[in-house]
């Protein structure tokens, strides 16, 4: 039986908490994982969006070393081994799992020891965790008597409490209120402000555009785009919205050719030259212009139109290889 | 290893604890109890049973004096013989024949010895008879030659030990060490088919993998359910000693086994961690590839069935020390502790336990390297061909 040896105890920090490159993670002809390549800065809240099924969770599992990639390689806080690093990171399975029969803290504890974390040292964190969020009530309680937003939260302690470099959350926001959400985007926020690294998946694009400073956008097992949210956003060109009084006229030869109009209302994307010689062809053309605004696209659009279109081009894919076949 | 070691202890404390601090471990401590107390109970029971005087008893329709030499042969003979040697006797009238009075409900006799002492008469059933005939013969001479029989003295010449007896007593001890050791392991063993299924049905397992490796959870498990084991065994055993102690048992007439007893109890408690921990082992590889408790359930006995057989080989070689067939269950890892306590009770030789130790524990080693790759790759499909990987370190 063969260990791994423990990390060093000053690894230098690596410039990418995170990284992969070519991973490749088939299940039988599937392919979840399809030629990946990631790399998540240190300190960086990251974000892997991406609809159900486009391989996030395989790819946080392939990252963290639960499974191994058939192709590629992966990098855990500098090591090629993630086991060796396993006392840095924290992670929270999308399918969330404690022993019911075991109290509150001492589940806590017990997920900080598998990550070195001495036992004395978790059940203390752990009473304060629970205490300073309120829960102190539920300290001695076995998880089988709890909420499911208290276990989640019990779970997302066990997570952190040994003090991770790096935390991994997979769909972290699914099952959980209003209320707790928010608490957990502050959560978020402070250990990121710690420095740790934060990685989690979600295909709520909210909570990615209001936390996450770089994302990854994957559909059908592979990167469609990978930058900030506001690169993400730049993808797609402003929408002009513009209502006018004449319903036609000489102006309307100026309007893009993409231009609808729904409910007296037309749309259509803001031009290359910009809004204003399109502005001065509507005053000129006396179309009356009642209102005009631009809108700038949410992460939300972009991640519509980035899934959206990845979707479209490997169901194309799909097929013309089925004619093919 | 250190690393490995440290997280099987954490997972294994997790599990001797969640076990232990259980209301059921109460009942799983009181169930082996028992048969012991039903053993107690009915050995006590067999006890006043075989007290309780079942010779056949014999009528003698005799006339009165031939009955009273036949009653002081009885009570001679009985003497030297012992009193649960010769039928009992009860004097029954001569008439009416003892046809008739064996025909009438009322008769408490199973035969009747008429005639006298120089010519006897045995009456009753065939089977009977041919039970009876040579006991009433002695009888029947003894009281015939009342006096003038001299029993011949026998000269005592006393031994400390008898190599003979002694072989017998050890065969038996080694018998007895198996049978004990198979039944614990049957009972034991078993309950880890089920181990890993917590941790698949509750989703801990995506938690433990994450953060240890597959080794340490299989070794943790084993290492809890084996401390869990020690714990019944003592309590058994500790109560088993005390009922044993409070009616008044005496243990030092018992045959000492070849390497003595001290050295014979400690290899006992090796030989059943290894036992234990092989077929555990076997058992937690098993068990993990299965998804449901039905699935486990219906492993059940085919392994059940494969146990037996792997006893039946090993209690085959006790009887048969130094044949091809002990050196055989010697060395087949699951039937090699069986063999070795067996053998520890009868060969003194201590190295051959030593190698035997390391090589059930090396075993016990690729069997849970081997159940941990086909974990990953059949329930965390993860990982290519298990057997390349079985020597390389578990990347994680």
């Amino acid at each position: 039986m063969i260990g791994d040896t423990p990390a060093p105890a000053s690894t230098p920090e690596p410039p990418y908490a995170v990284e992969g490159h070519g991973l490749v993670k088939t299940f039988g002809s599937f392919r979840a994982v399809d030629g990946i390549d990631i790399a998540v800065p240190a300190g960086t809240i990251y974000g892997i969006l991406g609809p159900n099924g486009a391989g996030k969770t395989t790819l946080l599992r392939t990252l963290l070393g639960i499974v191994d990639p058939d192709e590629g390689h992966r990098l855990l806080l500098g090591a090629a081994r993630p086991l060796r690093m396993a006392r840095e990171v924290g992670y929270l399975p999308e399918e969330r799992g404690l022993y019911p029969s075991m109290k509150a803290f001492e589940a806590i504890a017990f997920m900080g020891a598998l990550r070195g974390l001495p036992l004395h040292v978790g059940r203390e964190r752990a009473k304060a965790m629970l205490d300073g969020h309120g829960m102190g009530a539920a300290i001695d309680k076995p998880i089988r008597q709890l909420s499911k937003g208290m276990a989640q939260t019990v779970q997302l302690f066990g997570t952190i409490v040994h003090e991770p470099r790096l935390i991994v959350l997979d769909e972290p926001f699914s099952g959980l209120d209003a209320i707790n959400q928010e608490k957990l985007e502050a959560l978020i926020r402070d250990q990121a402000r710690r420095g740790v690294t934060i990685l989690f998946s979600t295909h709520v694009i909210a909570h990615a555009e209001r936390l996450c400073e770089r994302i990854a956008i994957v559909a059908q097992g592979r990167i469609r785009f990978e930058g900030t949210p506001g690169a993400a956003r730049d993808r797609l060109r402003a929408r002009v919205r513009l209502r006018t009084r004449a319903g036609d006229g000489a102006w309307r030869q100026v309007l893009p050719a993409d231009t609808v109009q729904d409910d007296g209302i037309w749309h259509f994307a803001l031009p290359d030259a910009g809004i204003e010689p399109l502005l001065r062809a509507l005053i000129d053309g006396q179309a009356g212009i009642e209102s005009l605004s631009i809108e700038r696209p949410g992460l939300h659009d972009a991640f519509v139109a980035i899934a959206g279109a990845a979707a479209a081009k490997a169901m194309q894919e799909q097929g013309e290889e089925a004619e093919e076949a | 290893m250190m690393q490995l070691w440290r997280a099987a202890f954490v997972i294994a404390r997790r599990d001797f604890t969640a076990v232990v601090l259980s209301r059921t471990f109460i009942l799983f401590l009181l169930g082996p109890l028992l048969p012991i107390l039903i053993g107690f109970a009915f050995g006590g029971l067999g006890d006043r049973i075989s007290s309780t005087d079942l010779r056949p008893v014999v009528g003698i329709a005799m006339a009165p004096q031939d009955r009273a030499a036949i009653d002081r042969a009885h009570g001679r003979l009985t003497r030297r013989m012992g009193d649960q040697s010769l039928p009992r006797i009860r004097a029954v009238p001569m008439t009416p024949a003892p046809r008739v009075q064996l025909a009438r409900p009322e008769s408490e006799v199973v035969a009747i010895l008429s005639g006298s002492p120089a010519r006897p008469v045995l009456t009753g059933k065939p089977q009977d008879l041919d039970k009876l005939q040579g006991d009433l013969s002695l009888l029947s001479t003894a009281a015939l030659a009342e006096r003038s029989l001299q029993f011949v003295p026998v000269e005592r010449q006393e031994v400390t030990t008898s190599l003979g007896a002694q072989a017998q007593g050890r065969l038996i001890i080694g018998r007895i060490a198996q049978v004990v050791m198979f039944f614990l392991t049957i009972l034991l063993a078993g309950m880890i088919l089920s181990n890993l299924v917590e941790e698949k049905t509750n989703k801990i397992i995506e938690i433990l993998a994450a953060a240890v490796s597959i080794d340490a959870i299989f070794l943790g498990k084993l290492m809890a359910m084996l401390a869990m084991s020690f714990v019944g065994i003592a309590f058994w055993g500790g109560t088993a000693f005390a009922i044993f102690a409070a009616l008044g048992g005496d243990a030092t007439g018992l045959p000492v086994p070849a390497v003595g007893w001290p050295i014979f109890l400690a290899l006992a408690v090796l030989y059943f961690a290894m036992a234990y921990t092989l077929l555990g082992s076997l058992f937690l590889g098993i068990g993990a590839q299965a998804a449901t408790v039905r699935e486990v359930q219906t492993l059940n006995m085919p392994i059940t069935m494969g146990q037996m057989l792997i006893f039946f080989f090993a209690s085959y070689a006790v009887d048969h020390m130094g044949s091809p067939a002990e050196v055989a269950a010697c060395i087949f890892p699951f039937s090699s502790p069986f063999a070795m306590i067996a053998r520890a009770a009868q060969d003194a030789t201590l190295w051959p336990h030593l190698v035997a130790l390391v090589w059930q524990g090396a075993f016990v080693a690729l069997i849970i390297r081997v159940g941990v790759l086909l974990f990953r790759r059949h329930v965390m499909q993860s990982g290519g061909r298990w057997w390349k990987n079985l020597f390389r370190p578990a990347t994680g």
